[in-house]
């Protein structure tokens, strides 16, 4: 018990340097816990907007950067299917049902002088339930013109059933308002306003298809390979026409793009740490190496290797204790902090954020794993020195001015 | 123990590798310390004085040669041994008193009892030795650097009789300190030779040789 209050004591008389080495171990597991909770924090966001399941199939025309994740925007190219293409689909994936997807843009107004460019879904009357499920109102009918609007949109213009609004000039009643669906592999309608397929065509005068995307809905995961191959033999035979993605793949390479900005921000986390180990061995370092001629003469007077090491290791260890302590805390708040503030800015206007969890198993775990590091890192960066002392002969220790 | 030296020298040689070429600190040295004596090694600067004293007190090892302390050969033992046989048989003065600055006077006393005994125990040993060095209790509380040199090397004396040890080791005792207070100094140490301790002393002072019964004369090593 001297050597630990021998120990307190040598870091109150150098507290200045003490506190600095403390506010560097401080620093480096806040970064590295905090940044570990942001990331686990966006992984468990993406998760929570991702409202697929593994059964849908989403065929594309074919562009130079295809298979990647929808809204890529390097696959912003305005080409379309065709109806022979559609066709061709249908044959190839049947029995399953295909969902041609007509998408364009096209001013709206809302009302009270509001407008604004907005995304149009064209869809056949027959396929809207399918894809899409309504929170207000009703479906719209092949010959009864009508309108359904995304949630988010509805929430912003107040919108509901029966509310009148101008697309491109042409007057348009709202039938229904449409449940939150999220981000999705195939069409993400919250912000845009759903159509028949009938006026669509009508009001964009579109030609032969002209279709973005055609969906099918496999209904079976298992037939997801069998489908996909027989589109692609049937279509792709000669030249690639069409690029085919399933939700599997997509929200692989979803996770495995937030995997890698959790890997990248632990990674940040990991430099500080690192930085911070070094300085906390900078600190030991310049603490042990003026102290030589001491561990001399305390080696002189009897006190054995072991208990020089003992008393630098307590020495270590009481700063990489409290700063990780303080770091732990800090972290917690900060992580905390930091990711409710990124959640609300990536779902401003929607719901995902709410009922979201920031502080899980996960998050501890960083904080714990920080402050880990943080203790252990001292205690290595103080050891090192002190058992290099230790080891000289007490003369030679006491010879060291 | 009667019979035995305290310390046994036997063809002793301490070569210090240096780069600029080996230096032979001490050149095939013999000699024995018998319990009870008060002697004084003289020689100027860099003969090997120091080297002597502190391969006396097992804080260097020789080269070549064997040292027996109280009849043990210590070049068999491990760090550990002799850091022990330092601690409970040997009390060491420093000519710069080498107290730890960050203790009190009394601390700096209680230090190499503590490593052995419980704290009430070292707090009375502690007070007793540093009233014998006449220190004032009032002192005991001041850290090594608000002491005089004189009033240090008093705790110094005190710290290396602590733990009562069979042989007392000092090198340049008053060496930091002037005439009065060095007087002072010599005179405690020769109170505790009366009083039956070992002591072998550093010194080039033929004054403060003059304390001691036998003197050992040392030039390049050797002793004349």
């Amino acid at each position: 018990m001297i050597f630990l209050s021998f120990a307190a004591r040598n870091l109150r008389r150098h507290w200045f340097r003490s506190l600095l080495s403390v506010i560097g171990i401080v620093v480096g597991v806040a970064a590295i816990a905090s940044l570990g909770i942001l990331g686990g924090s966006i992984n468990l966001l993406v998760a929570n907007l991702i409202s697929d399941v593994g059964d849908t199939i989403v065929i594309t025309p074919h562009t130079a950067i295809g298979g990647t994740f929808a809204g890529d925007p390097r696959t912003a190219v305005d080409v379309t299917l065709s109806s022979r293409e559609v066709d061709e689909i249908r044959r190839a994936a049947s029995p399953y049902r295909v969902i041609p997807v007509l998408q364009g843009v096209d001013e709206v107004e809302f009302g009270r002088g509001e407008s604004g460019y907005t995304r149009v879904i064209g869809l056949d009357p027959e396929d809207i339930p399918i894809l899409l499920r309504i929170e207000e109102g009703r479906y719209p009918r092949q010959n009864q013109p009508g309108a359904l609007v995304g949630t988010y949109l509805a929430r912003e213009y107040d919108l509901r059933p029966g509310s009148r609004i101008t697309v491109g000039g042409e007057d348009l009643r709202v039938a229904g308002v449409l449940a939150e669906r999220g981000f999705a592999v195939d069409i993400n309608p919250d912000y845009a306003i759903v159509v028949t397929e009938g006026w669509y065509t009508g009001h964009f005068g579109t030609q032969d298809g002209g279709y973005a995307m055609a969906i099918v809905r496999v209904g079976d995961i298992a037939a997801i390979d069998e489908v996909k191959d027989a589109v692609e033999t049937r279509l792709n035979r000669r030249e690639d026409v069409v690029d085919i993605i399933d939700s599997r793949e997509m929200l692989g390479q979803y996770q495995a793009i937030y995997g890698q900005i959790t890997v990248f921000l632990l990674g940040i986390g990991g430099i500080s740490l690192l930085v911070a180990a070094v300085n906390i061995l900078n600190v030991m370092y310049i603490a042990v190496t003026e102290r030589v001629s001491e561990i001399g003469v305390m080696r002189s007077i009897g006190v054995r290797r072991r208990e020089v090491l003992r008393i630098f290791l307590y020495e270590a260890l009481i700063l990489g204790v409290a700063g990780s302590a303080v770091g732990g805390v800090l972290s917690a708040v900060v992580g905390y902090v930091v990711s409710v503030a990124a959640i609300g800015l990536f779902t401003a206007g929607t719901t995902f954020g709410e009922e979201f969890v920031v502080f899980n198993l996960t998050a501890v775990g960083y904080i714990v794993f920080g402050m880990a590091f943080g203790i252990g890192t001292s205690a290595l960066a103080g050891f090192y020195p002190a058992w290099k002392a230790a080891r000289l002969l007490p003369v030679e220790a006491m010879r060291h001015a | 123990m009667s019979d035995e030296p305290i310390v046994r020298f036997e063809d002793v040689t301490r070569v210090y590798p240096l780069p600029a070429g080996a230096v032979v600190a001490l050149d095939h040295v013999s000699l024995m310390v018998e319990p009870g004596e008060f002697i004084a090694v003289m020689g100027p600067s860099g003969s090997g004085k120091s080297t002597l004293l502190n391969l006396m007190g097992c804080l260097d090892v020789p080269t070549t040669g064997k040292i027996y302390f109280a009849g043990q050969d210590i070049s068999r033992l491990g760090d550990d041994d002799l850091t022990r046989l330092r601690r409970d048989h040997i009390g060491f003065v420093f000519q710069q008193f080498n107290l730890i600055p960050l203790l009190s006077a009394l601390e700096n006393v209680e230090f190499p009892v503590l490593l052995t005994a419980g704290r009430e125990e070292s707090r009375r040993r502690a007070t007793e030795v540093l009233r014998a060095m006449n220190l004032d209790d009032a002192l005991f509380s001041h850290r090594p650097g608000e002491l005089s040199g004189g009033e240090q090397q008093r705790v110094a004396i005190a710290r290396a009789l602590a733990n009562d040890p069979d042989l007392l080791l000092c090198d340049e005792p008053t060496g930091n300190l002037d005439t009065k207070t060095g007087t002072a100094i010599m005179d405690l140490l020769a109170a505790e030779n009366r009083r039956g301790k070992t002591i072998v002393m550093v010194t080039h002072d033929p004054r403060v040789a003059g304390y001691a019964r036998r003197r050992i004369q040392i030039v390049d090593g050797r002793l004349v």
